[in-house]
């Protein structure tokens, strides 16, 4: 099988590319927006913790 | 047992628990899902009929089957939420919700994609088609429903009973191609007497299963422990471990 | 019985509550579940009359008949117990063959014949390299193309 032969796809090219490739996107989009939430948390957090430290307010 | 269940219910626990379990997920997940897509597109053979086509399979069958896998998760936590008023369960279901949605998403993409080379029609209103588009709606609607409501303990309550209710279509999606004439062919991998499908186009998918199961377990994972820290601003154990970093 | 008791009994009756209700719509809706009729179905008049519906067999060997220079077909599906013989104008799916699982969207006319107005492919759950379905279908005649 010959590099072309395997990115043809037997003439299915369209079709098994674009659901592979989809499916790597969607996977990728998952793992980047859960670890930027959890990053945007922590920042969020820090700088309310830093601002009630620096104003003395215990609340 | 009680004292298990109870120190992986103590937040600080499962944070920390969750932290050093991600990248095991992540890694796993990684190998198995690069390893089976080469099996998948490279090294199994086409199908009969359907040629190379038919390789759609192991990126649509992993989907398909982790949407109802995650909802079934989701219902569970949210159920022991309720019932044991544990509030951790609660963010379990929560953080399950998104990736349930976006895989549910890939399986009627894919299975779209796949139906007009084959089936001849993008779309059809079959019964499994349609079960699955009500489950990528359950997911949709539970997200929204929690975003209506501000207050945490009432949000949880009642998407936990949405999440219950939904619970129903999940048999219907399953055995929609058994219970009825539709367009979708029955299950292979779970056909009687076993695949419908000889093992070198089988262990593939089945590794492709497996990297999708450990993707749910890193990104879930990873998505809880946001879930804990916005929960949990107000104790002592979060403040201390962000002002010490 | 404790709150938790309560709670975990709510939602098993919340569980089963909406179970039966959901039984009992899908039963009074089978109809309108059911993607296409057999032709066994339509044979014993199951099937709508004067409105479009769908018809699913399995295309007949022998039977499909090309029109010279247009695209009409015809051809006969079966369930192995009753035959519906289709005629359609337009373009056929991939996997469309003898033997192949069809189903049909259009509507009888006078003489009993299915006109189709669209035309899917539907396959089985089996997957096999070509080498394998050759091989089955000489041990036995038939073979995979079910």
């Amino acid at each position: 099988m010959t590099f072309m032969e395997f990115l043809n796809m037997g003439g299915y090219a369209v079709y098994v590319w674009s659901s592979v490739g989809l499916t790597v996107a969607v996977l990728i989009i998952n793992v980047i927006t859960a670890r930027r939430a959890v990053s945007q948390e922590l920042e969020r957090l820090r700088k309310r913790y830093a601002n009630e430290a620096n104003t003395g307010a215990s609340q | 047992m009680w004292t298990w269940f109870h120190k992986l219910s103590s937040p600080p626990h499962f944070y920390r628990l969750s932290a050093s379990l991600i990248p095991w997920f992540g890694w796993l997940a990684a190998a198995f899902l690069i390893v089976s897509l080469y099996g998948g597109l490279v090294t199994a053979p086409a199908d009969y009929q359907q040629g190379d086509g038919f390789r759609i399979i192991y990126v649509h069958v992993p989907a398909a089957m982790l949407s109802l896998f995650i909802y079934m998760f989701m219902a569970t936590a949210a159920a022991i939420g309720v019932i044991w008023r544990m509030k951790l369960a609660h963010a379990v279901a929560v953080a399950c919700a998104p990736i349930g949605a976006s895989v549910t998403f890939l399986a009627l993409a894919t299975g779209s994609i796949w139906g007009k080379p084959m089936w001849g029609t993008w779309w059809a209103w079959d019964a499994r088609l349609t079960s699955e588009l009500i489950l990528l709606f359950l997911y949709l609607g539970y997200m929204g429903l929690r975003s209506a409501i501000d207050d945490t303990n009432r949000a949880d309550r009642a998407s936990a009973i949405l999440a219950l209710v939904g619970v129903v279509n999940v048999p219907i999606v399953h055995y929609s191609v058994t219970w009825w004439n539709s367009l979708h062919q029955g299950s292979t991998l779970l056909k009687k007497g076993g695949p419908a499908l000889p093992p070198d186009m089988a262990l593939p998918l089945f590794g492709m299963i497996i990297g999708f199961m450990c993707f749910f377990g890193a990104v879930a994972l990873t998505r809880v422990k946001r879930e804990v820290l916005v929960r949990e601003q107000n104790s002592k154990w979060v403040k201390d471990m962000v002002t010490s970093k | 019985m404790t709150a938790r008791q309560q709670r975990m009994l709510i939602v098993i009756l919340v569980l089963i509550g909406v179970g039966i209700a959901t039984t009992f719509g899908l039963r009074a809706f089978q109809e309108n579940l059911l993607y296409y009729y057999s032709p066994s179905a339509v044979q014993a008049g199951e099937a709508p009359v004067g409105r479009k519906f769908r018809v699913g067999g399995l295309v007949v060997p022998g039977t499909v008949k090309r029109t010279d220079g247009e695209i009409d077909v015809s051809f006969d599906l079966t369930d192995n117990a009753a035959m519906v013989t289709v005629e359609f104008a337009g373009i056929l799916p991939d996997l469309f063959r003898e033997g192949q699982g069809i189903i049909a969207h259009g509507k009888l006319n006078q003489q009993g014949v299915f006109v189709a107005e669209e035309v899917l492919a539907k396959h089985d759950e089996n997957y096999m390299p070509p080498e394998v379905a050759e091989s089955l279908k000489q041990t036995h005649a038939g073979g995979p193309s079910k």
